[in-house]
């Protein structure tokens, strides 16, 4: 297999294309502009479509149109382009159309920093826009995950007919690192839903409004059956030196490779720590956390935030262990400060 | 006897939920006849708006999307980017296409973009219960202006056929009317020259159509066309904006 | 003898008059004996025999009331 040295931006967009995607529609913002970069040089080539749309809003619009005509399309941005993009995201989400819509996040509120952040966090789990709803968020922590998961993005939006979100920190858009090349797909789903024309069928209507009051419950109560069953097949987790941890950190992203490192460490001085990394931070893997949580004493949230998944955690132990919190804002915590909040917490737990 | 007027094909047999006099279902039918006539239903697409029109997809006999308030152009683009040999048509009010949609359609129209709207204007937010638009004209009393629009207060009319013919990319623009025979078919003429334009693939194209709203405007539906006659169109001319010829 | 000939499906018609207005012949006319599925009178071809076919009511229509035949 082919190892290639690639910005996890680049990647990503690679992966895209990889997966079969051949609509790009999106608008620059910082720090996620060189996938529509990226996009720009590609699509022209393969025979996709790339549009630089007017505004978020507009693009987010595109992708509805688009995967609407059973394409593979998504576009990216970044937290501020996000937050514009939400209503478009509901109307996406209420039509079932499978699209890829990437988060390159940073710090806010407002036009906050290009800092990477996770802040979006809220945003992302919780739907976003208007409505009861939800997207797929996966959660990569490198390049060869910002390729993995798009391609894994697209095989998820077909099969449950859902936006899937890829929330990644502006340092994964970034960073470069070698790897593996995958080879494109080259089975797809059918889709007998998509708008291009009602040639030998009946016309397809791809629509969101529900006036009548048992139409508008039967809807949600669709979608709601729809996201039971990926929260009991989806959740993912990675978990690292858990079955016996006292202290199980978790962390997601680009958060958990450094914390990974700081538990290392940790260990090295007697204490017992864990790490837990979502990997789907919707739907949110709290399985993963009951599961460590066997012999815990207490849980640390290492976030990017102001502490947002804290809350995710807590739900999932419903009170049956503490969970602590550490994060920044407008830095990313290194392994030295964390390891110093896991060896201040284990003294004053006595771990 | 032979058959010479009847549904078209590309409507739906749905009974429409307009108000009695609004010239919505009349503008349904023109591009429904001008599908028939073109032999194009089966790869036609259509994108509705939120507004009066925004059950359209209950009556267009064709593959329609409905859109988020003014995003028709943009959902249109992508359909039309992705699947060139089909056609694309968007049908928006007022306040969708002048107002909050107001970036996509000129962008739309800068691209030239190979999709043809359909630009119902009737100088109100109907569906809202009567509100001010872009095109509510000087004086005009609506449920948000009840004195009356005000150049000092709430600006000028926008004129959009003038508006988006400046744009390079559009290469049909016209502006017609609904009050009465002659102009319903000018105006029937008007979307089939525009779905011609897009076939041939010459850019954006748009027909803004002079429309009625008797029940907003407080008059019965025949004083509604008079009061196109009257009011709407020595302000909003009738006529071609924009013609782009073959190369 | 009537050149035209107007059909109509009266549970569509509102009742809005544009028909009978524009109606180069005066054919039309609401029919006031009957009350249609929306509560109103619909249209009627009270004076079928002016009748030429023009279609005139049907392009006015709408709310595809109206058929029309000819000669």
């Amino acid at each position: 297999m082919e190892r290639v040295l690639m910005k996890g931006n680049e990647a990503l967009a690679e992966g895209a294309i990889l997966a079969g995607c051949r609509g790009f529609f999106g608008y620059p913002i910082t720090p996620s502009s060189e996938i529509a970069e990226y996009m720009a040089r590609k699509m022209p080539k393969i025979g996709g479509v790339f549009v630089q749309a007017e505004s978020e809003l507009a693009a987010i619009n595109m992708v509805y149109g688009g995967a609407s005509t059973g394409a593979r399309v998504m576009t990216a941005s970044s937290s501020p382009g996000l937050s514009l993009k939400q209503e478009g995201i509901s109307f996406i989400a209420e039509a079932e159309l499978p699209c890829l819509i990437v988060n390159i996040s940073r710090g806010g509120p407002g036009l906050g920093g290009i800092q990477p952040a996770q802040s979006d966090y809220f945003q992302a789990t919780r739907g976003g826009g208007h409505g009861d709803y939800h997207t797929i968020v996966l959660a990569p922590s490198g390049s060869q995950e910002m390729m993995d998961f798009a391609m894994e993005a697209f095989e998820l939006a077909d099969k449950y007919r859902i936006p899937v979100m890829i929330m990644a920190e502006g340092t994964l858009g970034n960073i470069m690192e070698p790897i593996i090349m995958r080879e494109p797909v080259s089975k797809f789903i059918e889709k007998p839903w998509a708008t291009t024309g009602c040639k030998d069928r009946k016309p397809n209507i791809v629509n969101t409004l529900h006036l009548g009051n048992e139409e508008l419950e039967n809807r949600n109560h669709q979608l709601f059956n729809k996201y039971q069953i990926i929260n009991e097949n989806e959740k993912r987790a990675d978990t690292f030196l858990v079955e016996d941890a006292e202290l199980v950190v978790v962390a997601f992203g680009i958060m958990s490779r450094i914390v990974k490192k700081a538990v290392v460490e940790a260990r090295k001085q007697g204490v017992k720590a864990g790490l837990v990394r979502p990997v789907t931070l919707w739907p949110f893997p709290d399985e993963h956390i009951r599961t460590a949580a066997k012999n815990a004493r207490l849980f640390l949230s290492v976030e990017i935030s102001m502490g947002q998944m804290i809350q995710d955690i807590q739900l999932a132990l419903a009170g049956s262990v503490p969970v602590e919190f550490y994060g920044r804002i407008g830095f990313t915590p290194n392994p030295e400060e964390i390891l110093q909040e896991i060896l201040r917490l284990a003294e004053r737990e006595g771990l | 006897m032979k058959k010479v007027f009847q549904k078209p094909e590309s409507l739906t047999d749905a009974k429409n939920h307009y108000c009695p006099g609004c010239s919505h279902g009349i503008i349904h039918r023109l591009v429904a006849e001008c599908m028939d006539e073109m032999n194009i239903r089966e790869k036609t697409i259509g994108v509705c708006p939120v507004g009066c029109s925004v059950l359209a997809y209950d009556y267009f006999n064709c593959d329609m999307l409905e859109a988020a308030h003014g995003r028709a152009p943009a959902i249109a683009t992508a359909i039309k980017r992705l699947l060139p040999d089909r056609f694309l048509f968007t049908y928006q009010g007022d306040g969708d296409l002048a107002s909050i949609g107001m970036a996509e359609i000129v962008h739309a129209s800068a691209r030239g973009e190979k999709i043809t709207v359909i630009f119902v204007n009737n100088t109100l937010y109907g569906m809202t219960g009567g509100q001010m638009a872009p095109t509510t004209l000087l004086g005009q009393v609506t449920t948000t202006s009840p004195y009356g629009r005000k150049a000092e207060n709430e600006g000028y009319p926008m004129k959009m056929a003038e508006l988006l013919s400046s744009n390079e990319g559009s290469a049909y623009i016209c502006r017609t009317a609904v009050n009465n025979p002659a102009n319903i078919n000018r105006t029937k003429r008007a979307i089939k020259k525009a779905l011609q334009v897009q076939e041939k693939g010459l850019g954006f194209s748009m027909v803004e159509v002079l429309s009625a709203c008797p029940t907003n405007w407080g008059l019965s539906p025949l004083d509604g066309m008079k009061w196109i006659e009257d009011n709407m169109i020595p302000y909003y001319p009738l006529g071609e904006f924009k013609v782009k010829e073959e190369q | 003898m009537a050149k035209g000939r107007v059909k109509f499906f009266t549970d569509r018609c509102k009742a809005c008059g544009l028909c009978i207005e524009f109606c180069p012949q005066d054919v039309l006319g609401f029919d006031e004996h009957t009350i249609n599925t929306l509560g109103y009178h619909p249209i009627k071809d009270l004076k079928p025999e002016l009748c030429t076919g023009c279609a005139i009511c049907g392009v006015v229509c709408p709310d595809l009331v109206i058929e029309v035949e000819r000669e």
